[in-house]
């Protein structure tokens, strides 16, 4: 039977456990609260340029010269999956659950004879894909002790995947991040970057209005603008999901945190409760035997 | 008649009202967009955005680039990066001229991407320059 000092000890150092855990769910709170409107803000650029990349698509992705961002270079054996994980641990499942996603495609590309590179964002994710796959690794970026997540940032991803895809490293780019459903719900989902034309915004462009646009400039240098600032778009819209469901995602398991102390401290004292009252029925017993024997 | 004007930067909504006529920079010229204007994709170079309410400019805004979609009733404009003419910063204008003028002269010209994008940061600049020396004249 453990004794009444180290009974004390133990709730005590839970208790001091339990302060943080409730301390780091309430910032989680309110940085998910900004990372939410955040990602909110940034919505209607990213629909209204993906309304206007499936008008453009459609006429171009029939053209033999069309851009190779659009259509991609006719091959599928090299592929490049940026994992978006978060910087900082103790959110739950957030990070491992993404980390196993992203590694199951690499060894399913690989059983189909494919090779895969990782780039890895966040330092969760490069930490972890550094021990089993570092030679596979394209590369990483992180953004610890950054505030909150900047265009230019995204922009800069956008800019190192286009390079390496034009020196021609990769034929089939897919973005995987944690899609923010619900406080309580993040789910691991996949976007395609590159070919851009085998994206969902493809399907649902406007039937008939797609082709009376004009366009300006018309020798199809729009589309060589348009097509990577589309790519920087659906990063820095997945960053945003990414952060928004990672601050969740540390409330939930914070909050779990906070309860599982709460509930060890009962139990602790209950214990340190019924030592205490046995210490005493003993010390009672010994002595009103002792008395008893004169 | 007004066009409803929307002006998005990738971080938020900036602005989302019903206009007379805006003016945006092109990339083949200054567009002045009325109501019932056809069906338009394009591409923005740096510039100014000028809104118009009855014939007078009521709000300018610049932008380093970007795209703007318009339709009979609607004008989109996606902007890479967007501020108000009031608040940049001339020395900041200035310096970035200068890097960009830099970077135009020793960019190789064979290299069409890199060239696009060297004189393309030119023409921001210098239209940040221009607009800036044009709002110090108007209110002398």
């Amino acid at each position: 039977m453990p004794s009444l000092k180290s009974l004390r000890n133990r709730i005590s150092s839970v208790k001091s456990t339990q302060k943080i855990t409730k301390a780091m769910k309430m910032v989680a709170a309110a940085k998910l609260r900004r990372a939410q409107s955040q990602a909110e803000a940034a919505r209607p650029y990213a629909t209204r340029m993906a309304a206007m990349m499936s008008a453009l698509a459609q006429g171009a992705s029939s053209n033999p010269n069309a851009p190779k961002l659009l259509v991609g270079t006719g091959s599928d054996k090299r592929h490049l999956i940026v994992a978006v994980t978060a910087d900082r641990g103790l959110a739950g499942p957030f990070n491992a659950s993404l980390v196993r996603a992203a590694r199951t495609k690499v060894r399913a590309l690989e059983t189909e004879g494919k090779t895969a590179q990782v780039f890895a964002v966040g330092r969760k994710g490069r930490d972890s894909f550094r021990r089993d796959m570092s030679d596979r690794m394209f590369g990483d970026i992180n953004f610890v002790g950054k505030k909150s997540v900047a265009f230019a940032e995204a922009e800069a991803i956008a800019q190192r995947i286009i390079a390496a895809f034009d020196d021609g490293g990769f034929d089939v780019c897919t973005l995987v991040f944690n899609r923010f459903v619900s406080i309580m719900v993040q789910q691991v989902a996949e976007t395609p970057l590159i070919p851009a034309a085998a994206g969902p915004a493809n399907d649902n462009g406007a039937e008939s209005g797609a082709n009376e646009y004009e366009i300006e400039p018309d020798d199809g240098s729009l589309l060589d603008r348009l097509l990577p600032r589309n790519l920087a778009v659906q990063i820095y819209a997945a960053l945003l999901e990414s952060n928004a469901g990672f601050y969740a995602s540390q409330m939930t398991a914070m909050d779990n945190a906070t309860r599982n102390a709460g509930d060890m401290i009962n139990r602790l004292t209950m214990n340190y409760n019924r030592t205490r009252q046995a210490n005493i029925t003993r010390e009672l017993i010994e002595i009103i035997s002792g008395a008893e024997a004169l | 008649m007004t066009t409803a004007l929307e002006i998005i930067s990738p971080e938020q909504l900036l602005l989302a009202r019903p206009v007379s006529m805006v003016v945006i920079p092109g990339t083949e010229g200054d567009l002045g967009i009325l109501p019932e204007h056809s069906k338009l994709i394009t591409s923005l170079r740096g510039g100014m955005i000028d809104i118009y309410e009855d014939d007078v400019i009521v709000d300018r805004f610049f932008v380093t680039g970007g795209f703007a979609e318009v339709t009979e009733d609607r004008c989109t404009v996606l902007a890479d990066q967007i501020v108000k003419l009031s608040e940049i910063n001339p020395d900041d204008a200035a310096s970035e001229l200068a890097n960009a003028t830099e970077a135009y002269r020793t960019v190789n010209e064979t290299d069409t991407a890199a060239w696009r994008q060297a004189s393309d940061r030119l023409i921001t600049a210098q239209a940040r320059v221009d607009a800036l020396g044009a709002e110090t004249h108007e209110k002398r």
